[in-house]
């Protein structure tokens, strides 16, 4: 294993001291319980969203607290989700009297210790309502597994409500408007390589040169496909695909398209997939209103990258385009 | 037979030192078929819970164990945390200020310990979960018990069934937990979840066979 860290245990603790040094005009981060909290938290007026996952995804969620986003966010270890005290904290560090919307990916785990934190947030007479995201097509059929996992479109998601809850909406406005962008979006990835977690110090999975896996995770787990390395032209055709039947998006269509790097990809490989992406779009009559390409919701140093999609209409793009200022998403400021 | 605050502080010592023994052995199970953290993840807690006993070493058992579910919830994360921390809370809620237990209160501890599992996790059995150790282990702990037999030996029998259910994990598909995503490729691998379940109730005998 080679990477830039002090001590594998120390990670995360060490990334999070360094990005309140770089960004202490928009974010601190209070310790123990560990929380990462919008500056000016909390907002007088504004329904507080808090979101939450393992680290190792960066710049997601941490990196997108600020205005126009979360107010807070909880870090776990790498790939673990955090425990319910995390989101305890955050929520009563972010609750006005207007309530708090929790933004989870679709994980067992995430989705237990959020659980468990809204039943305590509860028990202090704060209201709190979950919205789960799980865009990721990848896993088929939801009744054989603990269903489709919160991927890229979580992003979206965050932002868009991010800006609704700026805009003075209340706690039932936001939680039915997150349901619809989950109901509007979808998502598949794929892998070059597996990555490596500090602690464990090897690859998540095992990899051949020459092969891809297809239908991955962000947890560095195995996907459901492994096919041979093809040009970037058939493997944007394979991600697309199942995410356009899906839906299903048709002729005519508006679309968020974003291409994700998962860590280890450099973004002259992001803009060439966007360039197959946005050409299979073409020929499908599917028109791209805006876009989002760089690394966003990441898998450490794996090497891949994943397609969302989101329909839009005017709305979703008014807030899309709303003003927003965090570490990682910015602008209109 | 009976069972007795300090055996049960000594149990709980004896789950940290298993786990930590075995942290690389359940890590690896879990990177087969999950995301390579379930002995990372218990170790880290059940150290902290390691810190926090002598606080309740003097206490009854049912404030003991409800220290050792409220720590792992905190420290643990994952599934694990949530699952285990759940049954370690709901069993300390049954057995309440006790200083002693029998073969009934732990009867009554465990169903309440896997009711609270099973309602946490939305799952049951035969789905490649922990509960697939569990619950055979507890049936066959308590039909001994019923047929008269005393604590220690009802104990042992209950640990075989509990075995035997997480070797029989090995050839199920997984439909619950990050697993499942693998769809077939989650069969023929033993499940980290129901592997340190066994070794928690293995560690309860050990400690009452003392």
């Amino acid at each position: 294993m080679k990477k830039l860290i002090n001590a594998p245990d120390d990670v995360v603790a060490e990334a999070l001291a360094g990005m309140a040094l770089a960004h202490a005009d928009l974010i601190r981060v209070q310790p123990d319980p560990l929380v990462i909290v919008r500056a000016d938290a909390p907002i007088a007026n504004k329904v507080g969203i808090i979101s939450g996952g393992g680290s190792g995804h960066e710049p997601m969620h941490g990196g997108f607290v600020g205005r126009g986003m979360l107010d807070a966010a909880c870090p776990g270890h790498i790939f673990t989700s955090p425990v319910p005290d995390q989101m305890l904290a955050a929520t009563r560090a972010v609750d006005a009297g207007r309530g708090v919307l929790q933004i989870v990916k679709n994980y067992t785990g995430d989705v237990m210790n959020f659980e468990m934190a809204a039943e305590l947030a509860a028990a202090e007479g704060i209201e709190v309502a979950t919205v789960i995201t799980n865009d990721d097509v990848a896993v088929e059929n939801s009744t054989w597994t603990a269903g489709r996992r919160g991927v890229g479109l979580t992003v979206l998601l965050e932002k868009i409500v991010g800006a609704a809850a700026e805009a003075g909406a209340d706690l039932a406005t936001l939680t039915a408007l997150a349901q619809r962008v989950n109901a509007e979006g979808r998502s598949m990835g794929m892998a070059l390589t597996s990555c490596t977690v500090p602690n464990v110090g090897r690859p998540g999975f095992d990899l051949p040169e020459g092969e891809i896996e297809l239908g991955i995770g962000i947890h560095g787990e195995p996907g459901r496909y492994r096919v041979a390395l093809a040009p970037a032209a058939e493997i944007a055709a394979m991600l697309v695909a199942p995410i356009l039947e899906d839906l299903p998006f048709q002729r005519g269509d508006q679309v968020l398209a974003f291409v994700n790097g998962m860590g280890g990809t450099p973004l002259i490989e992001l803009y060439l997939m966007y360039r197959e992406l946005h050409k299979l779009l073409a020929a499908r009559g599917i028109h791209i209103r805006r876009q989002l390409i760089g690394n966003y919701i990441t898998s450490l140093d794996m090497a891949g990258c994943s397609f969302t999609l989101l329909r839009l209409d005017d709305h979703l793009t008014q807030l899309w385009d709303a003003p927003v200022l965090t570490p990682a998403l910015r602008w209109g400021h | 037979m009976h069972i007795t605050a300090d055996r049960i502080i000594a149990f709980v010592e004896r789950v940290a030192t298993s786990i930590k023994a075995e942290r690389d052995y359940l890590t690896q199970l879990d990177a087969a078929i999950g995301d390579a953290d379930h002995g990372l993840n218990l170790d880290r807690g059940f150290s902290v819970v390691l810190t926090k006993l002598p606080t309740v070493a003097d206490k009854d058992i049912g404030t003991i164990l409800k220290a050792v579910g409220t720590t792992l919830v905190s420290t643990v994360g994952g599934a694990s945390g949530p699952l285990y921390g759940t049954a370690f809370l709901r069993a300390g809620m049954v057995i309440g200020d006790r200083q002693t237990i029998g073969a009934i209160n732990l009867i009554g501890a465990f169903e309440a310990a896997l009711e609270g599992i099973q309602s946490r996790g939305k799952s049951g059995r035969g789905e490649k979960t922990m509960i697939d150790a569990i619950a055979p282990g507890i049936e066959a702990f308590k039909a001994a018990h019923f047929r008269g037999i005393d604590l220690l030996e009802a104990l042992e029998e209950g640990l075989v069934a509990c075995e035997a259910g997480m070797q029989a994990t090995i050839p199920m598909l997984a439909t619950k937990g990050r697993a499942s995503y693998l769809g077939e490729r989650s069969i023929g691998h033993q499940d980290p979840g129901a592997t340190s379940a066994y070794l928690m109730a293995k560690a309860l005998v050990e400690t009452v066979r003392m």
